[in-house]
């Protein structure tokens, strides 16, 4: 380990003014990678919240930066804001030659530190991404083997806002469908066609996990949709897991992003990226893995 | 104190140059020569180097605390205990004790453990005197991100540097190190920019580069005029809002008349908080103004003044239920309510725009 370069963990993310949960998946799954040891150093830094995207590099003491963005598909904020704000040199978008899909990494300096910083794509495109939307109905469910008898609707907004957001939900079901396990997939949106709000049109099974493809619970998560979905008339009064709508049983999982194997994505784009992060990746599935739950 | 795991750092230190700490100076030419405020000795060999060494626990301990930290980090934790003002001797006298320094609203105490090591502490500085029993303890710095992010009322803070921290906490038993983290979980890169200032390599964005740096919804803040910036930073940037020192003006060589305040650490840029509000104040400012003509006494002008003050001030907590004596007094609010706005909630009848007659 003679030329070992000290190496940092950067989770980036929205945060907000209005709402203390947003930032918390981000701190909670930098706490696991912490925890993990693939790294000296795991640190986060927000939009919207402090340390700042302008200076949260500063606090980096390591080397090396693998700068993970904790959002769901590429786009302005990947694309544009955060480079801009980190003050990455020479950042251009083609340096990820995406599709929309498929963002690596780029590896650049910034202009107020003396670091390598490793760009990364965003959690959301990776394709082990499909595994945590899948983790999240095993989670919603209690059952690590849900899937016969059941619907899964991956939910995300349409294409109003990015076009890419759209990509990323249909890439994910895409995938989850290919694999067979569960009986019916499908993307439904909030915004177009075919709509969150007439959910089980699309689904011939009595039981149906719904997973937003969000990175925090907020807003559109605990209200509109649980509203728009008929889970609750009024998203203060709450809602059951599993809900009766329509004949069928609709298991509302809450934003993706908020569960614990995000993780483990996060730790595969720094090591796609070129960090060495060991059997991280293979210890933070096992760590990260939910009880069974009791018959 | 492990004294001589100390010296086998310092005698492989010097073998890669000069020691230099605090009164303390080693090198090594022909044989090896120490320095110390008691006086010289040259051409020492290693075992006298190590017994001369020996003699001083302090000023060893000192140099090895203060090796093995560097940058920003280094520069907090020795300004926490005055280490560049207080001789080492005097200043372990003074660590025996506990030394103590304020950051913000935080109050941060050092002392040495029953092993001679630094250990930290961090309060609120309103509970610098409260028995550590009566507060809740962590020992994670962490484990401060949760607590702080409610002020004492529960309410979200969205600026970290407000001077809204909760208090009632205490984090114990930190490494110089768990101190600097914890400082940072309170008010993020607070020590980096403070470094920086002090190292005369602070970077400050001032107000229109920032502004035209924005793109999306936030474009439209550079529209803001120059006046307005003003307005903002009376608002958002003055010690009352903000810990923080404003150092970014309007444009590099174009100051702004409010004052940036007194707070320890700067700020260099204008924050997602007042980017956010000023995108706000950008869209309000590009209405025409209007002259209405409203009917009140001299007392209800000076009421609608007093109403302003108390809401801008954050004083409306503080007005006492019964007394009507101040303007902001809720049922003084109320009466004026009811007597000056109409059923359509308009001040004196007037509506806001003239055709809603």
């Amino acid at each position: 380990m003679t030329d070992h370069r000290s190496q940092a963990l950067v989770v980036v993310a929205h945060g907000s003014h209005l709402n203390p949960d947003s930032s918390a998946p981000a701190n909670e799954h930098a706490d696991t990678v912490r925890a993990s040891g693939a790294f000296d150093e795991v640190r986060t830094g927000f939009w919207k919240e402090e340390p700042s995207l302008r200076e949260v590099l500063r606090t980096v003491e390591a080397d090396e930066a693998y700068v993970v963005p904790l959002f769901i598909s590429e786009g302005y904020f990947t694309e544009q804001v955060i480079p801009r704000e980190l003050r990455l040199d020479g950042w251009d978008v083609s340096a990820w030659d995406s599709d929309g899909l498929s963002a690596d990494s780029a590896t650049l300096t910034a202009g107020d530190v003396e670091k390598t910083v490793h760009y990364c794509g965003p959690v959301g495109t990776h394709g082990s991404f499909t595994d945590v939307l899948v983790r999240r109905a095993e989670s919603v469910t209690g059952d690590p083997d849900v899937g016969r008898d059941f619907g899964l609707a991956v939910v995300g907004h349409g294409t109003e806002r990015n076009e890419n957001s759209a990509k990323a939900i249909e890439y994910h079901a895409d995938r989850i469908r290919e694999r067979g396990r569960f009986e019916e997939v499908q993307a439904l949106y909030m915004d177009e066609e075919p709509e969150v709000d007439d959910v089980t049109d699309y689904f011939e099974s009595d039981d149906v996990v719904v997973v937003p493809l969000f990175v925090s619970d907020g807003f559109h998560t605990q209200e509109d949709i649980p509203e728009d979905m008929g889970l609750t008339d009024d998203y203060r009064t709450g809602y059951d897991v599993p809900a009766a709508v329509d004949g069928s049983r609709l298991w509302y999982a809450g934003a993706v992003g908020t569960e614990s194997l995000t993780a483990d994505v996060i730790i595969e784009r720094a090591a796609d990226a070129g960090a060495d992060v060991g059997d991280a990746v293979e210890r933070v599935r096992d760590s990260t893995a939910p009880e069974p739950a009791d018959d | 104190m492990d004294t001589e795991r100390r010296l086998d750092a310092l005698v492989g230190a010097v073998a890669d140059g000069p020691v230099d700490c605090d009164g303390l100076r080693v090198e090594r030419d022909d044989g090896y020569a120490v320095e110390t405020p008691e006086g010289r000795h040259e051409g020492l060999d290693e075992a006298a180097l190590r017994e001369t060494l020996a003699a001083d626990e302090r000023l060893l301990d000192n140099w090895w605390t203060w090796h093995r930290l560097d940058g920003s980090r280094r520069a907090f934790l020795r300004w926490v205990e005055g280490a560049d003002e207080r001789p080492v001797d005097e200043r372990y006298d003074l660590l025996e004790e506990g030394l103590t320094a304020g950051w913000g609203n935080l109050w941060i105490r050092v002392d040495l453990d029953d092993a001679e090591t630094r250990r930290y502490e961090l309060r609120h500085a309103d509970d610098a005197a409260v028995d550590p029993a009566d507060l809740t303890s962590f020992d994670d710095p962490l484990d401060l991100r949760r607590p702080l992010k409610f002020d004492d009322d529960g309410r979200y803070r969205p600026l970290k540097t407000a001077p809204n921290a909760p208090t009632g906490w205490r984090l114990g038993g930190l490494t110089g190190r768990d101190c600097v983290e914890a400082v940072d979980v309170a008010y993020p890169a607070t020590v980096a920019n403070w470094h920086r200032e002090r190292t005369g390599t602070l970077d400050i964005t001032h107000w229109r580069e920032t502004t035209e740096r924005q793109t999306g919804i936030y474009g439209v803040v550079e529209e803001l005029p120059r006046e307005a910036v003003e307005w903002v930073a009376e608002a958002a940037c003055v010690d009352s809002q903000c810990l923080k020192r404003r150092e970014w003006q309007y444009d590099e060589a174009d100051d702004l008349a409010v004052d940036g305040g007194d707070g320890q650490f700067p700020c260099r840029e204008p924050c997602s908080l007042v980017v956010a509000a000023a995108r706000r104040w950008t869209t309000l400012e590009r209405e025409e103004e209007r002259t209405y003509e409203l009917t009140l006494t001299p007392s209800e002008k000076e009421q609608v003044e007093a109403v302003i003050d108390a809401v801008a001030d954050g004083t409306t907590d503080e007005i006492r239920e019964a007394d009507v004596y101040e303007g902001a007094n809720r049922y003084r609010t109320r009466y004026l309510r009811a007597k000056r706005l109409d059923d359509e909630g308009n001040l004196c009848g007037v509506p806001t725009d003239p055709g809603d007659d």
